[in-house]
């Protein structure tokens, strides 16, 4: 494994590179490819951070967990409520702030707030050539030039090795009420979700679970506020009064954001993102083992027999990312839907640009 | 301002070029005679002027993809154009390109409360978006200052912002998928109605392309509920440092206004002499908006008014109505029309970190009396996002020269602050030839390549947003390839 202590050295052990290699923050997302391992964690710490403009500048090996750490001390935090997959995949790595960026991976929140990828701010990474670059920067409007900021996050490393990130970082909500109202259906669920979603109480949250039939929606922000919109959205979900309000609902949303409901169970993981309303309908025909549901039923996860195409089973647009699997059916279905042609060129186009000798997670996009 | 000179292989061409595209288009779409071309010579930015060669205005994809497709075969340069309303110069033309107009594709296609989206064809104008959504109490959140005219096939361009963005985000955090056309005709749908497009983020890089990766002719935009309400607050102080430090308290403390705006003096005075608006006579303004239910509203403005009291402001102004709101926020929304009674102007919009504040408002002081030209600010403070307006008088010779080279030294004090040449208005050509101030050559290559991937012909605005030096040789091949 080679862990660079700095920039010009990983940029050094790229350019010098003469084979694939497997790009690596924690390791805790399960996305190892076959090849060399060049690990982030040499390059940790944080280089910038200023609660008064809500920026955060960090070495891409940093821990998640320090970030979160460092943040709390000032009541901020990362709002795309980035999921932890270990619990799922059963990894053991420290997830660190590069993985999340490189997989623009977001939690519930991602309906209000926005995803990693709309947090981001600016970054330095490091071509598949052995060239350190920066994009955008530490401010949080940015024009100047192309956004290969956004090409970055969620680029899994194919492009370049992330070596800084800069971040938008969001005040925590001084308090949080969850509603939640038990015995929907799953088409009932959609219809709730998308109510309080479309109403004007400002909604953080909006999970379904298939298993309890429950709807869990969830609101946060100063403590009168959030019992406001709370008793609100009662009034909305269940105006004959079967909806019950807790404030005490983190560990709820922890298990929502990793979807730990499947961590013991075995089985395939697949993440499912689809227009909301379109739900409904594909859930029967993806005839999973279990589902759950968050963004407003927007993004599914299925638990499936091993070996299953889903893929073969959606009928909707949007697009299905086999999570957790065998090597040997993740190397038949791939991990990332496949894109029709034309697009599908312009991505190989940008990987042989970046990666002129194909040697960044090669074949894990593509 | 210098541009590449028009190739005389195409100018030659003119001809046939208008025959091929009036095969495709109905015959009020093609645009030749030369007085009528006039009307596309200049964007905002209206400095810099040159006819263009022809304009195209299609109402479809279709249309658009058919006079791609000639005009990569033709080796034309395309400049796509939204409303024209780039105060950067982005729609600016060349005396051989076509100018591709999306101004008659403004039909709404869908609008989904349901899952909260909005597909529009991107001729649309920005605020009719909202407008469209509005009897169901939605709302599309960017909002330029030019939201009136300016259409979301600009904005995608420019990835726009607004005032209200410290809260909803800009362009790019609003757009869920769009129907592009690529120089070759060819056309790809990226994204859509679900959350997060598969696969690499080509939306996230198209926004904010200025145009220059390919023609996006619809647009599916995120759809906000509106808030129950709104309502502002007027702070008053005696020195910019401590409005500054008010900001940096108020974010600190967990309250996320949806819009805080700042005016120094300059813009003060200007707008009250204009709007009349009763603003007091300070050093620094701030108007702070938050959103809620009435007596969220109550609870927010009262941590911000005991946060803004610790800072011995001069004045307070709680809006006690509509009337009272409309007013605070009159003298803002008129700082761009007092500026123009008083001089013409140049607007820039570099970004700054907020701590560096204080610092950059008085070297703009110092600088405004080396180069011996009034400059007002007014900036979204939340965001760091600034408009120092330069007054200079067209008529007068070398006067906008001095604006020029005014604005330029602002600009490159804004990166060396550790922000950047442009917040949202874009490059187009007006910074394009101060990027090598924020970027090293290989941070453009890197943005150049993605181009090459997306026009490998360079033809799609292809003056625009990286110096000529730096685009040359790519601009050269393709030439030569004729």
């Amino acid at each position: 494994m080679m862990t660079p202590g700095s920039e010009a050295e990983l940029a050094e052990a790229i350019a010098g590179a003469n084979g694939p290699l497997c790009i690596q923050g924690g390791g805790s997302r399960g996305l190892a490819v076959e090849g060399d391992v060049l690990s982030t964690r040499g390059l940790s710490g944080v280089e910038l951070y200023e609660p008064g403009a809500l920026t955060l500048v960090v070495k891409a090996g940093t821990p998640v967990a320090e970030v979160e750490t460092l943040l709390a001390a000032q009541n901020q935090q990362l709002a795309f409520e980035p999921m932890d997959h270990r619990g799922m995949l059963g990894t053991e790595g420290e997830p660190t702030i590069g993985g999340v960026i490189a997989a623009n991976v977001s939690g519930p929140r991602r309906i209000q707030a926005g995803a990693a990828r709309d947090h981001l701010l600016g970054v330095r990474f490091v071509d598949g050539s052995g060239q350190a670059v920066k994009n955008g920067g530490r401010v949080m409007k940015n024009v100047t030039g192309y956004d290969l900021v956004k090409l970055m996050c969620g680029a899994h490393g194919t492009l370049g090795v992330l070596t800084e990130v800069s971040l938008k970082v969001l005040p925590r909500a001084e308090a949080s009420a969850t509603v939640t109202v038990t015995g929907v259906d799953l088409p009932g669920a959609i219809r709730m979700m998308s109510a309080a979603l479309g109403s004007p109480y400002d909604v953080t949250g909006a999970a379904y679970d298939a298993d309890t039939y429950q709807v869990h929606v969830r609101v946060e922000g100063f403590q009168d506020s959030a019992a406001y919109r709370s008793a609100k959205l009662v009034e909305l979900l269940s105006p004959s009064g079967l909806a019950e309000v807790r404030e005490d609902a983190g560990v709820l949303w922890k298990g929502i954001r990793d979807v730990s409901a499947f961590d013991s169970r075995p089985g395939d993981i697949w993440r499912i993102s689809v227009k909301p309303s379109d739900a409904a309908d594909l859930a029967p025909r993806l005839e999973a083992e279990a589902l759950q549901f968050d963004w407003g039923g927007g993004l599914i996860w299925a638990l499936v027999p091993d070996g299953t195409d889903l893929r073969a089973r959606i009928n909707v647009p949007g697009h299905a990312t086999l999570v957790r699997a065998s090597q040997d059916t993740r190397a038949r279905l791939g991990v990332f839907q496949p894109q029709p042609a034309p697009l599908a060129a312009i991505s190989a186009g940008l990987r042989s640009q970046f990666d002129p000798r194909s040697i960044l997670n090669p074949g894990l996009m593509g | 301002m210098e541009m590449p000179s028009p190739n005389p292989a195409v100018l030659a061409r003119k001809a046939r070029l208008a025959a091929r595209l009036q095969s495709v288009l109905p015959s009020d779409a093609v645009i030749q005679d030369e007085a009528e071309t006039r009307a596309y010579e200049c964007d905002a930015l209206t400095a810099y002027r040159c006819p263009p060669l022809l304009a195209v205005l299609p109402r479809t994809t279709q249309e658009v993809s058919a006079v791609l497709r000639i005009c990569h075969e033709e080796g034309v340069p395309v400049v796509p154009r939204g409303a024209g309303t780039s105060l950067a110069g982005g729609a600016l033309p060349t005396a051989d390109c076509v100018i591709l107009g999306v101004a008659r594709m403004n039909e709404v296609l869908e609008t989904d409360y349901r899952n909260r989206i909005i597909r529009v064809q991107t001729g649309r104008t920005n605020l009719s978006v909202s407008g469209a959504v509005e009897e169901e109490e939605f709302f599309y959140a960017p909002d330029p200052s030019s939201q009136l005219a300016c259409a979301i096939a600009g904005n995608i361009a420019m990835n726009s912002g607004g005032a209200h963005c410290l809260k909803y985000g800009v362009t790019t955090n609003n757009l869920l998928g769009v129907t592009m056309v690529m120089m070759d005709g060819t056309v790809v749908e990226i994204g859509g109605a679900h959350l997060d497009a598969g696969g690499l983020d080509l939306l996230g890089v198209i926004c904010g392309s200025e145009g220059q990766l390919g023609v996006v002719t619809e647009a599916t935009l995120r759809i906000l509920r509106k808030p129950e309400g709104a309502r502002p607050v007027l702070i008053g102080f005696d020195s910019n440092e401590v409005a500054g430090a008010c900001v940096s308290d108020i974010i600190k403390a967990g309250v996320l206004p949806v819009a805080i705006e700042f005016m120094d003096r300059p813009c003060i005075e200007a707008c009250e002499a204009f709007a009349k608006a009763g603003y007091p006579m300070c050093e620094a303004l701030l108007i702070i908006e938050v959103e809620g239910s009435p007596a969220e509203i109550d609870h927010q403005l009262g941590l911000i008014i005991g946060i803004a009291k610790s800072h011995n402001p001069v004045e307070l102004r709680e809006a006690g109505d509509a009337d009272e709101a409309a007013r605070i926020w009159l003298g803002r929304k008129s700082a761009f029309g007092a500026m123009g009674q008083i001089n013409d102007y140049m607007c820039l919009d570099g970004t700054i970190p907020v701590s560096s504040l204080p610092f950059v408002l008085r070297r703009i002081g110092e600088m405004s009396k080396e180069f011996g030209l009034d400059v007002a600010n007014v900036f979204h403070a939340g965001d760091g996002n600034m408009h120092p307006l330069i007054l200079f008088d067209a008529n007068k010779p070398g006067d906008l020269e001095t604006c020029e080279a005014f604005g330029a030294e602002i600009l490159k004090l804004c990166v060396e602050a550790g922000g950047c040449l442009t917040g949202e208005h874009g490059v187009g050509i007006e910074k394009r030839d101060l990027m090598l101030h924020q970027y090293s050559e290989a941070d453009l290559e890197a943005q150049l390549k993605v181009k090459d991937v997306f026009d490998p012909k360079w033809l799609l605005n292809p003056s625009k947003v990286f110096p000529l030096p730096v685009t040359e040789g790519r601009r050269a091949v393709a030439l030569a390839a004729e």
